[in-house]
C-alpha cells in the first residue's frame, strides 16, 4: 500500500481552524460557568472572557468569511448524497474490519460527504444559533432602544443560547474524536498541523 | 439657609460637593461656615425660660422660619401619598415598635419639632412652639426626653425615673448662641434612636454615623468627603427632601445640576445618574436593580447592630419576685423587658430585596385586619413588571403585638406615663388599651390577643465604598442574595432543569459513543495485529 501526500489545509485554513477551536473550547469553558454549572474563573471573569472571546471570534470569522468566497473554498461544504450510505457503512462496520475508508480526499474536495454534511450544520444552524442569541444576550440593555423588549424574553434568548452549546459540546466530542479515523490515528491531526494529509 | 447648602445647591454634583465637603472637616464647620455667628446677637444674649421664649428670639430675624417648618413632616408628622391619597405619618401609622403615638405624646413628643403637644388638643398653628434648637443645636447639649411633651428640661431631673441618674437643665441661653446648620448629630438625635433605642428602629442610622469611617459610610466618611445628612437631603424652605414616604425608587436619567426646584437631590442618581459605572454591562443592571442593592451589601455594619423583632406579647411578665424584669443580650442590647417584651437584634445584618416602586402602603390607625397571617404596617409595593420598579433592599422588622379580636384592628394603648392606666406602670393591658383606644376614638370590645405583624422599610444609608459592594457571584448563583426574587432571569441562578438534564445527556452519550467506538477499533486492531 502506497502512501500519498497531499496539501489540504493552506496556511490561513489551519490558523482559522485552531484558533476557533481554542476560542470555543475556551467559550464553552466560560459560558458554561456562567449558566452556572460550576465554579471555575469566578462569574464577574467568566462573563468578561467569555465577551472578549466571542468579539475575538466575531473578529476571526470576518476573516474567514472573506477568505471562504474569495479562494473558492466555500464550495467545500456545499454537502452531496454521494457516498453519504458509504460513509456510514465504513464508520458503523468497515472501520472494525479495517476496512479501507471509502472516500480519498482531494485538494478540491477535502471533506468527506458526512463531514460536509456536519459542517454545513454547525456553519449554518449551531453557528448562527448561538451568534444570534449571543448577540441579544450581550445587547440585553438595548432591548428596549431597539424595540425588541416586547418580543424577547432573556430567558428564552439563553436557553437557545445554552441549547446551542450543547450542541457545540457534543459536536467538538464527535469531531475529536472523528480525527482519530485517518490513515494513522493521528495523521488527520497532523494534517491539520503541517496542512498535508497522508492517504492510502 | 446659607453655608454649605447654599454653596451646594449652586454646584454641579458629586466633584464640587466633594470640594465643598471636604473643607468641612468636622461637624463645627457647618457653624463656621454661616455668614452670621449667633453669639454676636443681643436677642440670643439674655436668660430664656423655656424652649418657645428661644423660639420667639429667632422669629425676629427669621420671620418665616416657623411657618416653614409647619408645612412640613417634622411638624405635622402627617403626609398623603400622592399616588394613593392614603394618609399616613407618624401620627396616624401603627408601626412595630412603639406602635401608636396617640395617648403616649408626652414621650413620643420627645422627636416632635415642637413644644406642648400632649394630647390630641396640640395646636398646630402657634408659631413659637416650633423647636427650632433640636436641629440647630451646636452645642450637643439640648436633650428631650420623654415625658415632657417635647420640651427640654428646664431643671435638674433624675432620669430614668428611680435610676438614681439625672439630667442637667437646658442652658438655653448658650443653646441658642451656638445656632448652626444641622449636623449628623442634630438629625441623628432622633433619627439615630428610633424605637426607642440606638440603631432599633432603621438598621442603616445610628449613632455610628455621628463619626463614621469610609467603611461604614463612603459619603460621611469623617476623614473623607464627610457629607452632613443634608449634603443628600438638601433642604429649601425648611421642607427636607427624599423622605421614606414618597421614594423615587427607580430614577434614571442623568445627574441633575444641584438646586432645580422640580429634583430630588435624595437619590444617588441626582449626583451619579443612572449609568455611573463606565461599564455597559454593570450599567444595564439599573434597569432592574436599585443601587442600595449592590452598594449597601449589609445594614448595621457595626456592634450597636438593630432590632429585628419586638414581641410585645411578651410584655407585663413580671421577674421570679414580682417585680419588673430587664435582661440585655450579649452586646449589651435590650433583650427582654417585663415593660415592653422582647427584642431580637442584629449586627451586619443581609437585606431581604423586594421589588418596589417608591410607594409604601401603611397600617394606620382604625384599618382592619386579617389576623390569620402576619398584618402587614408597611408593605412595599411593586412588581417586576412594572416599569417604576427595582429590587431594592429592605430591612423587614417582625414582632407580635395587639389587636381587637372582635372589631378586628390593631388596638392602641396608652403605654407611657405614670398614671393609673399606663402599661409601663401598670402593666395591665385591658387598662391600657382602654385609655388607647379611647383617646384614638376607637371602639374597644374589652377583648384582644396577639397577631404577628411586619414592617419592611427600604434600607438606603450605611452605602459602602465600591471595594465592598456585592460581587457578580453574591447574586449570580444558584442560592445568591436574589434567589428568591421573581420575574427576571438572572444568568447563573436561573435556567432550564430539563435542558441541562437533555444537553449533559447528549455530551455525554457522545462521549461514551466515541469512547465504546474507539475501544471496539483497538481491540479489532490488537486482534487483527
Amino acid at each position: 500500500m502506497t502512501v500519498e501526500r497531499i496539501y489540504v489545509f493552506k496556511k490561513f485554513e489551519r490558523f482559522w481552524h485552531w484558533s476557533q477551536a481554542l476560542l470555543i473550547i475556551f467559550m464553552l469553558l466560560t459560558g458554561f460557568e456562567v449558566h452556572g454549572s460550576y465554579h471555575l474563573f469566578g462569574f464577574a471573569d467568566a462573563v468578561a472572557m467569555h465577551t472578549v472571546a466571542a468579539w475575538t471570534l466575531v473578529g476571526l470569522w470576518v476573516f474567514a468569511i472573506f477568505w471562504h468566497f474569495t479562494t473558492g473554498e466555500w464550495k467545500q461544504y456545499l454537502p452531496t448524497t454521494e457516498k453519504v450510505v458509504a460513509m456510514i457503512r465504513f464508520y458503523s462496520v468497515g472501520i472494525f474490519q479495517g476496512a479501507p475508508h471509502p472516500y480519498r480526499p482531494t485538494v478540491l474536495k477535502k471533506h468527506n460527504p458526512l463531514q460536509r454534511l456536519a459542517y454545513l450544520g454547525v456553519l449554518l444552524f449551531i453557528g448562527p444559533l448561538l451568534w444570534i442569541t449571543g448577540w441579544f444576550y450581550l445587547f440585553f440593555g438595548d432591548w428596549k432602544a431597539w424595540g425588541v423588549d416586547g418580543l424577547l424574553s432573556l430567558e428564552w434568548v439563553a436557553f437557545f443560547h445554552t441549547a446551542g452549546a450543547f450542541m457545540m459540546l457534543a459536536f467538538l466530542i464527535a469531531h475529536i474524536y472523528l480525527t482519530t479515523t485517518g490513515h494513522t490515528p493521528l495523521s488527520h491531526i497532523k494534517a491539520m498541523i503541517t496542512g498535508w494529509e497522508e492517504v492510502d | 439657609m446659607c453655608g454649605a447648602t447654599l454653596v451646594l445647591t449652586t454646584s454641579l454634583g458629586l466633584a464640587v460637593a466633594k470640594a465643598v465637603e471636604s473643607d468641612a472637616q468636622n461637624a463645627a464647620a457647618a457653624g463656621r461656615m454661616s455668614t452670621a455667628d449667633h453669639s454676636k446677637f443681643p436677642e440670643l444674649d439674655r436668660v430664656f425660660k423655656t424652649g418657645p421664649e428661644v423660639t420667639q428670639a429667632c422669629l425676629i430675624c427669621h420671620t418665616e422660619a416657623a411657618r416653614q417648618v409647619q408645612h412640613t413632616k417634622h411638624w405635622t408628622w402627617q403626609s398623603k401619598d400622592p399616588k394613593t391619597g392614603q394618609v399616613r405619618g407618624k401620627k396616624n401609622i401603627i408601626n412595630n415598635y412603639c406602635t401608636a403615638v396617640v395617648s403616649n405624646e408626652k414621650d413620643c413628643m420627645a422627636c416632635h419639632a415642637g413644644y406642648g403637644w400632649k394630647d390630641q388638643s396640640f395646636d398646630f398653628s402657634v408659631q413659637k412652639n416650633v423647636d427650632c434648637l433640636i436641629c440647630h443645636d451646636g452645642t450637643g447639649t439640648y436633650r428631650k426626653l420623654p415625658g415632657y411633651s417635647g420640651h427640654p428640661v428646664y431643671k435638674r431631673v433624675e432620669f430614668p425615673h428611680g435610676s438614681g441618674k439625672f439630667v442637667e437643665a437646658v442652658d438655653l441661653r448658650k443653646v441658642a448662641q451656638s445656632i448652626q446648620l444641622p449636623t449628623r448629630s442634630n438629625c441623628g438625635s432622633c433619627h439615630f434612636f428610633g424605637g426607642g433605642a440606638n440603631g432599633a428602629k432603621h438598621g442603616d442610622m445610628d449613632s455610628s454615623l455621628q463619626h463614621p469611617g469610609r467603611y461604614l459610610d463612603v459619603h460621611m466618611d469623617e476623614k473623607g468627603l464627610n457629607f452632613s445628612c443634608t449634603t443628600c437631603h438638601a433642604t429649601k424652605r425648611h421642607e427636607i427632601t427624599g423622605s421614606r414616604y414618597n421614594i423615587e425608587a427607580a430614577r434614571t436619567g442623568e445627574a441633575a445640576i444641584r438646586g432645580k426646584s422640580d429634583e430630588n437631590p435624595a437619590a444617588c442618581q441626582a449626583c451619579h445618574s443612572n449609568k455611573p459605572h463606565h461599564q455597559a454591562r454593570l450599567d444595564q443592571h439599573t434597569d432592574h436593580i436599585a443601587c442600595q442593592t449592590c452598594h449597601i451589601p449589609e445594614f448595621a455594619r457595626n456592634d450597636i447592630g438593630t432590632e429585628l423583632s419586638w414581641d410585645w406579647s411578651k410584655a407585663t411578665t413580671m421577674g421570679p419576685d414580682g417585680k419588673r424584669m430587664v435582661r440585655k443580650d450579649s452586646a449589651g442590647r435590650r433583650a427582654f423587658d417585663s415593660q415592653k417584651g422582647e427584642w431580637k437584634w442584629e449586627s451586619y445584618v443581609i437585606p431581604e430585596y423586594r421589588w418596589f416602586n417608591g410607594t409604601s402602603t401603611y397600617k394606620v390607625i382604625g384599618d382592619k385586619i386579617d389576623p390569620s397571617k402576619p398584618v402587614q404596617l408597611s408593605e412595599v409595593g411593586g412588581g417586576p413588571e412594572d416599569p417604576e420598579s427595582r429590587i431594592w433592599p429592605t430591612k423587614v422588622h417582625r414582632g407580635k403585638q395587639p389587636y381587637d379580636t372582635v372589631n378586628m384592628t390593631l388596638t392602641v394603648q396608652h403605654t407611657g406615663g405614670e398614671d393609673s392606666t399606663a402599661l409601663w406602670h401598670n402593666y395591665d393591658w385591658q387598662k391600657a388599651i382602654g385609655t388607647g383606644m379611647k383617646a384614638a376614638g376607637l371602639p374597644y370590645s374589652g377583648k384582644f390577643d396577639f397577631v404577628e405583624t411586619e414592617l419592611t422599610w427600604p434600607i438606603t444609608h450605611m452605602v459602602a465604598p465600591k471595594q465592598d459592594a456585592l460581587s457578580c457571584e453574591q447574586c449570580h448563583s444558584k442560592n445568591g442574595r436574589l434567589k428568591d426574587i421573581e420575574g427576571i432571569y438572572m444568568p447563573a441562578r436561573d435556567g432550564s432543569r430539563w435542558l441541562d438534564i437533555i444537553g449533559w445527556a447528549l455530551a455525554l452519550l457522545t462521549l461514551i459513543g466515541v469512547v465504546v467506538h474507539g475501544a471496539i477499533r483497538v481491540v479489532n486492531s490488537r486482534k487483527a495485529g
